[in-house]
């Protein structure tokens, strides 16, 4: 099976590796200075940010901490064990089912708000800069503040519990998507759109049957891989009285419920876990499904 | 086509409504009803609208409740401005640059942790079927537990601060990158890998030479893609005390001290533009021009 492969020439070799030094070499130093510039960029932030590596020697407690947080599960009784591991089974399945309610009611109300305003954001249906900017801007407003911020306010507005949740992952989602939404639409194939511009057709018409039918299965994608994304986020959103198991896990956190939090952890990465990969096989049906001619 | 030729370009033509029956006969797809299509989006939409229904029901909306938050909401918004820092300004903008070095810190902390490990994760570099789903895994749990929770686990060890908020945002990156990066990989053309081989070349002069420079410039741009997004999410870690903005924003906030609050989120907005501005145009300089987004 071992082929030998023909060398060249000492001389001839050396000349082709001095011609590729050569060739390489502007390439190589510009990568070398931007090496030098991102390690000073992190010896900087690293600076700023304190950090420490002495603090790593605590590194005991981390381990520490996870081993108590593994329950103690005998051979003998292991059904009772894990009973009693999750003790709370119910109140935890409740609240992880409010979380997931949550995602998708926030992930549906802003994908309903994203998909209104996308098409005034883009620059090949809406010629009026103004109005573009306007609705950009406010996109980028509702993506750039944290759901957790709006969480923290429309908690005070309209008390604890999952509504303040959902609204904030509606407005952050409608940011999100809209943007991405935007840019699908601005990526279509203009030609059904002037045909039907050519045939009179007005600007809703236009984008009924001239850009809708391009950019559907892509939004549907994105929405999904948004849900994926708010799951994750509504499980935290808790943290703030804005409802789901957030709450929960906070509280078996501070409280030091040791085998608690490994419950609701695992049960947390589990649910996010399973969602990501539906997710991600119905999206890629609907992508490959959009390659069709 | 029509019979008599048309008399000026700039006048009417109603090819359709004369020429209806013609039309309809050449293009039957055109004018087809699908009722079976039809019947199933309205499936869709109806089951879409009862789950949320559903979801309304359940998680206890009600439009009295709504409405009353809408007029205190009002009100919180009328108490944003003017916009006051309360000569609290170098404090905040120390707070910035702490939560810019906590995103860019764990940002590259992954990427540089992810690097080597995502080319062990994929199947083209490393054809072992329990290495790859196992590292799979791992990047999955990584990936599922939120920034904040890692922020909470980190506090424990390294104390509150920043340099807890920066490990966070590496841990839960780390399996986002781990993924993106052995897909890129196994994405990455056959070609020039087998050209290495038959030259003679070593695995690791496979992945040097044939590997890195296909998949490096996608790198480069996940990882300022990462970066923007994740000076967006470095704003909120302060909730739990890990350094940052965020720590000012939920303190304000809980205070109802909505001038500050102002301030603080106006240099979010700037800053997150910047950053966004900045690192979208390396990003085209990397890729040359736009490539068609993940």
């Amino acid at each position: 099976m071992s082929a030998t492969v023909p060398t060249l020439p000492p001389a001839q070799a050396e000349a082709l590796a001095a011609s590729y030094d050569a060739a390489t070499a502007t390439r190589r130093l510009r990568g070398l200075a931007v090496a030098v510039v991102v390690a000073g960029l992190m010896l900087f932030a690293g600076w700023f940010a304190e950090v420490r590596p002495a603090a790593f020697a605590n590194i005991a407690n981390f381990s520490d901490y996870l081993a108590k947080t593994i329950p103690s599960i005998s051979a003998q009784t292991p059904r009772a064990d894990i009973v009693a591991w999750y003790w709370d089974l119910k109140t935890w399945s409740r609240l992880l089912g409010e979380t997931l309610l949550m995602a998708y009611l926030g992930t549906l109300l802003g994908a309903i708000g994203g998909f209104a305003l996308c098409f005034l954001a883009s620059a090949n249906l809406v010629r009026n800069p103004v109005l573009r900017f306007a609705v950009r801007r406010y996109l980028e407003f509702c993506r750039t503040v944290p759901d957790v911020v709006f969480a923290l306010i429309f908690v005070f507005a309209f008390g604890l519990g999952p509504v303040p949740g959902v609204l904030a992952l509606a407005i952050h989602t409608t940011g999100a998507l809209g943007k991405l939404f935007a840019e699908v639409v601005e990526n279509i194939d203009m030609k059904p759109v002037e045909g039907l511009t050519a045939t009179g057709a007005t600007w809703m018409q236009r984008v009924r049957f001239g850009v809708l039918p391009q950019v559907l299965s892509n939004f549907a994608s994105y929405g999904l891989l948004r849900f994926e994304i708010n799951v994750r986020g509504a499980g935290v959103l808790g943290f703030v009285g804005a409802g789901g198991i957030g709450q929960e896990f906070l509280t078996a956190i501070r409280n030091f419920y040791y085998t608690d939090v490994s419950a609701i952890l695992l049960m947390i990465i589990a649910t996010v876990i399973t969602i990501d990969l539906v997710t991600e096989r119905i999206r890629h049906r609907l992508l490959s499904l959009d390659q069709r001619p | 086509m029509s019979p008599s030729p048309s008399p000026s370009v700039l006048a009417p033509r109603p090819v359709l409504a004369t020429d209806a029956a013609a039309m309809r006969a050449r293009y039957p797809d055109a004018f087809r009803s699908h009722p079976a299509r039809r019947a199933r989006a309205f499936a869709l939409l109806a089951a879409l609208l009862a789950m949320a229904v559903f979801a309304a029901w359940a998680l206890d909306f009600n439009p009295r409740r709504i409405w009353m938050g809408l007029d205190r909401l009002g009100l919180f918004v009328s108490l944003l401005f003017p916009p006051d820092a309360g000569g609290r300004m170098p404090a905040f903008l120390k707070a910035l640059g702490e939560t810019l070095a906590i995103a860019f810190l764990g940002t590259l902390t992954a990427a540089l942790v992810a690097f080597p490990v995502a080319f062990l994760a994929a199947k083209n570099v490393v054809p072992n079927v329990f290495v790859h789903f196992s590292l799979r895994r791992v990047f999955d749990v990584s990936r599922s537990v939120d920034t904040l929770i890692w922020a909470l686990m980190w506090i424990n060890v390294v104390g509150l601060g920043p340099f807890a908020g920066a490990l966070a945002i590496a841990c839960s990156d780390f399996g986002a990158f781990g993924k993106l990066f052995s897909e890129a990989i196994e994405a990455a053309d056959r070609k020039p890998a087998e050209g290495i081989l038959a030259a003679g070349g070593s695995g690791v002069h496979r992945v040097r030479f044939a590997l890195l420079p296909q998949v490096l410039p996608v790198m480069a741009s996940q990882v300022l893609y990462f970066f923007e997004s994740n000076t967006r999410s470095a704003t909120i870690i302060g909730i739990v005390g890990a350094g940052g903005i965020g720590g000012y924003l939920t303190e304000f906030i809980r205070t109802l001290q909505m001038q500050e609050v102002c301030v603080i989120i106006i240099m979010i907005l700037l800053t997150v533009a910047a950053i966004d501005f900045v690192s979208s145009r390396l990003r085209f300089a990397i890729i040359g021009r736009k490539v068609a987004s993940a």
